[in-house]
């Protein structure tokens, strides 16, 4: 009866207010989120330019590629700069991102691994990008180049080579529920749960640690640097709540997953939104999504991102369980 | 939000297809369950041929009661033809004429033919012997010593027959009977060696009868009867098998011409055929109702398009199990709707043949696939390669069958190549950037779902009431609009969020 173990009871599930896929597409993604608007999430170089109108510190853009002729002139746009990542505008789950550490003297391109690339190499990658070698369905891409995030000192112990980013949930504008996701050598560098990085459940109110995950399992220390994942508290969270919450007015999607990261000198950063974003971040902080999303529907709309910001502060406030899992104090007021 | 208008649809579907079935149920007597039922073939004749703009003269011969079957009522479609029927000796003939037609014709004979055990043939009349026809040289030796040797090794007109055929069409085939292939058609061969040994024997016509087949021709059968004409045999005339096989409708029996076509060329007839069940009484009684508003019966339709829709009106199955899993299970396919298409599939070549050649087909295609990635080539021109790479696949592999002898194999020409193509790509696109893991997941996903969404479609009283009851579909549509309103668990969630509800002692 082993195999009875790995099963538990809807009634279990619905008392936790854990949220399925099916209730997130009707209920959520269905009624709030208005299909004319996914361009705007689903393509990276247009969600950068909206953030930039609506002041949303973003990476700054050192320039873009949309035709294979202009792939020629890649070397003049990437001069001067030491540092920089290249990405597909409609590319998912990381696919076709390069990332440049430095230049060399020789003019030779070093990747974090050390491996060093050709600017040959650095076109081909370009202009595979824009003949939709990685987007959705194969379609014609644009090649976005941006600078290179100095991630934040203090979550370099939390990593494994990737960098460390932040999802935060925003509903109707209020966050609702955040993680971290650090990526390890099972992963290989990703930031991908499903591949094997660690989901770590965030307090809305601090930005401390609730709880490790690997692979849907409980975790208490990073599997590669072996770090405890108890003391790890994400710097300046106030303002990162606040520039997610502002999403909401930024693209009007009411079910939204924003990617932020923490640059070492311009703090909270958006790198990028989700439309559907998944169901693993109740798994990081033990907790359902339910009761907090139907306590935001109660509220009234037209509120400051402030506000919401405070609200979300106050109302989803936990304790870690990391330090100690006695007790667990209500999850919603 | 209101969700009545919801609702309101829902139930006006399940009213309409409730009601709508228990009509056809009450009205036609056609039961519920496909159980204890009389089968009725239904046999269409398409003729075609190119007029030449004068009188056309039309003469089709026709089947009659026979061992087995009996013939219930038959139609025909022809504008502007006259039609009449004559019986003779030799069988049944439909004669179609006009004074004026040009360009190409096509003229429609159907029969309700419905199988009884207890139906017997009326009697055959034994053909007369014809002249004998001096064969030329070398012919002459060659048919004479075929002639001796099986007359040699027979004891009478049946057993000599057997071997005839043996020594012409089977393993023992030997020089003389290469020689005379050379210049005559088997079966007419044959039956000119019997009856140049005296034998009374005729080439008659049968169909066999297979649900769901269209554009079929007739088989040559060979018919021989013993010395004092009371009894006869039919020989099946490249295996040499004999006796009648069960499905097999005999349409011509005089040794006759089945076509003959004054006035016109490229003159040729095929077949469609339809088995479906109708009770005892109701066959018998045979009502060919006038078709109202209400009978919405696809019966009344062509029976070629009555064949395709007993396969489209099973789609609905598929695609409700496809979403059972989907949303209620969790299962992960590769492309939506994929497995219902290798289930169709499925249906044509049974099931284990189906599962073996899907996985021979997919695996060689990921081998090919993972070559093509590193031409580095754009999606379309790639995937229209992979298209390509399955058509030789499957061509290679029936080929091989064939050679093996496993006929089962060719049935493999019946898997959709362009949707196996598209399997083929995501599945190698899967691979690179998910590992071979989420492979076999969704491969098995999808081949799971694909064999639950056969066995659906294949059961005999799904296949029933889908085909007699079109109010079902009504029913279906509004379980699928129910289902995709399911906001609870799906089965496999309950596995994927156990580690949650694990920490807290039990309330």
């Amino acid at each position: 009866m082993s195999w009875w173990k790995q099963w538990t009871w809807p009634s279990r599930l619905r008392s936790k207010g854990i949220i399925g896929m099916n209730r997130r597409n009707i209920r959520y993604i269905g009624r709030y989120n208005d299909r004319r608007l996914y361009p705007l999430v689903d393509d990276k170089l247009k969600t950068k330019l909206l953030a930039q109108s609506h002041g949303i510190t973003t990476p700054a853009l050192i320039g873009t590629v949309e035709t294979q002729f202009g792939v020629k002139h890649i070397g003049n746009i990437l001069k001067g700069h030491q540092g920089f990542v290249i990405k597909p505008a409609k590319g998912s789950g990381g696919k076709g991102i390069l990332v440049i550490e430095q230049v060399s003297d020789a003019n030779d391109f070093i990747k974090p691994s050390g491996v060093r690339l050709s600017l040959t190499d650095v076109e081909r990658h370009v202009s595979n990008i824009l003949s939709g070698l990685y987007s959705l369905g194969g379609s014609p891409d644009v090649a976005v180049i941006e600078t290179l995030i100095n991630f934040d000192e203090s979550l370099m112990a939390y990593t494994y080579e990737g960098v460390p980013d932040i999802r935060v949930i925003i509903f109707n504008g209020y966050p609702v529920m955040a993680m971290m996701r650090l990526s390890t050598a099972a992963s290989d560098g990703k930031a991908n749960l499903h591949q094997g990085a660690v989901g770590v459940g965030l307090d809305m109110a601090s930005g401390c640690a609730l709880r490790g995950v690997q692979f849907d399992r409980p975790c208490t220390h990073h599997p590669d640097t072996g770090h405890d994942l108890a003391s790890l508290v994400v710097p300046q969270w106030e303002t990162l709540l606040n520039l997610a919450a502002s999403c909401y007015e930024m693209t009007g999607l009411g079910y939204l997953g924003t990617d932020m990261v923490l640059d070492r000198q311009h703090g909270p950063m958006l790198l990028e939104l989700n439309a559907r974003p998944g169901l693993a971040i109740q798994m990081t902080n033990g907790e359902g999504l339910r009761r907090r999303l139907d306590l935001i529907e109660r509220q009234p709309s037209g509120v400051s991102p402030e506000k919401r910001v405070a609200f979300a502060q106050y109302h989803f406030a936990r304790r870690s369980e990391l330090l100690d899992s006695t007790d667990t104090p209500p999850a919603s007021a | 939000m209101s969700r009545l208008p919801f609702y309101a649809i829902v139930g006006l579907l399940l009213i309409a297809g409730i009601a709508m079935s228990v009509h056809r149920h009450l009205q036609f007597e056609i039961p519920w369950l496909p159980g204890e039922q009389r089968q009725v073939w239904e046999v269409e004749a398409m003729i075609n041929f190119n007029a030449q703009d004068g009188p056309v003269e039309v003469d089709f011969s026709l089947p009659s009661h026979q061992q087995g079957f009996r013939v219930l009522t038959e139609n025909t479609a022809s504008s502007g033809y006259g039609l009449a029927y004559h019986a003779d000796e030799f069988g049944r003939r439909a004669q179609w004429t006009i004074r004026e037609a040009a360009g190409s014709q096509q003229l429609y004979y159907s029969a309700q033919i419905l199988v009884s055990p207890e139906a017997q043939m009326t009697s055959q009349t034994a053909p007369e012997l014809p002249p004998e026809t001096p064969w030329e040289r070398p012919y002459d030796t060659a048919a004479t010593e075929v002639i001796e040797q099986a007359w040699a090794r027979s004891a009478d007109n049946a057993t000599f027959a057997r071997e005839l055929i043996r020594d012409v069409n089977g393993d023992r085939q030997g020089e003389n009977a290469r020689l005379l292939l050379t210049q005559f058609e088997s079966t007419e061969l044959l039956v000119r060696l019997l009856n140049q040994a005296g034998v009374k024997a005729r080439a008659i016509s049968g169909l066999m009868l297979e649900d769901g087949r269209r554009r079929q021709t007739l088989s040559n059968w060979i018919q021989v009867f013993s010395d004092n004409e009371d009894q006869w045999w039919l020989f099946h005339p490249k295996s040499g098998e004999q006796g009648k096989p069960e499905n097999l409708l005999l349409w011509e029996t005089g040794g006759q011409a089945i076509l003959e076509v004054q006035g016109g060329t490229n003159s040729r007839v095929t077949f469609s055929m339809l088995t479906h069940s109708q009770p005892a009484s109701a066959a018998v009684r045979n009502h060919l109702s006038d078709d109202t508003l209400l009978n919405f019966s696809i019966h009344s339709l062509p029976l070629e398009e009555q064949a395709l829709f007993q396969t489209i009106l099973l789609i609905p199955i598929g695609a409700l199990m496809v979403v059972l899993l989907r949303v209620l299970v969790g299962i992960k396919t590769s492309g939506t709707f994929m497995p219902v298409l290798i289930a169709l599939a499925f249906i044509q070549t049974s099931l284990s043949t189906g599962l073996v050649g899907f996985l021979l087909v997919v695996s060689v295609g990921l081998v090919i696939r993972n070559y093509l990635s590193y031409l580095n080539l754009l999606l379309v021109a790639r995937v229209s390669a992979v298209i390509i790479t399955v058509i030789a696949i499957i061509s290679v592999f029936s080929v091989l069958a064939y050679r093996v002898g496993l006929n089962a194999g060719l049935t493999i020409t019946f898997f959709p190549m362009i949707i196996l193509a598209w399997t083929i790509e995501r599945m190698s696109i899967l691979w690179e950037e998910e590992g071979p893991k989420e492979v076999l997941m969704q491969g098995g996903g999808s081949l799971a779902t694909a064999v639950l969404a056969f066995l659906a479609m294949n059961n005999p009283v799904v296949r029933h009431i889908t085909f007699n009851f079109l109010g079902v579909q009504f029913i279906l549509m509004a379980l699928i609009l129910i289902l995709g309103n399911y906001t609870g668990y799906r089965l496999l969630e309950l596995r994927r969020f156990k580690p949650i509800t694990d920490d807290e002692p039990k309330p």
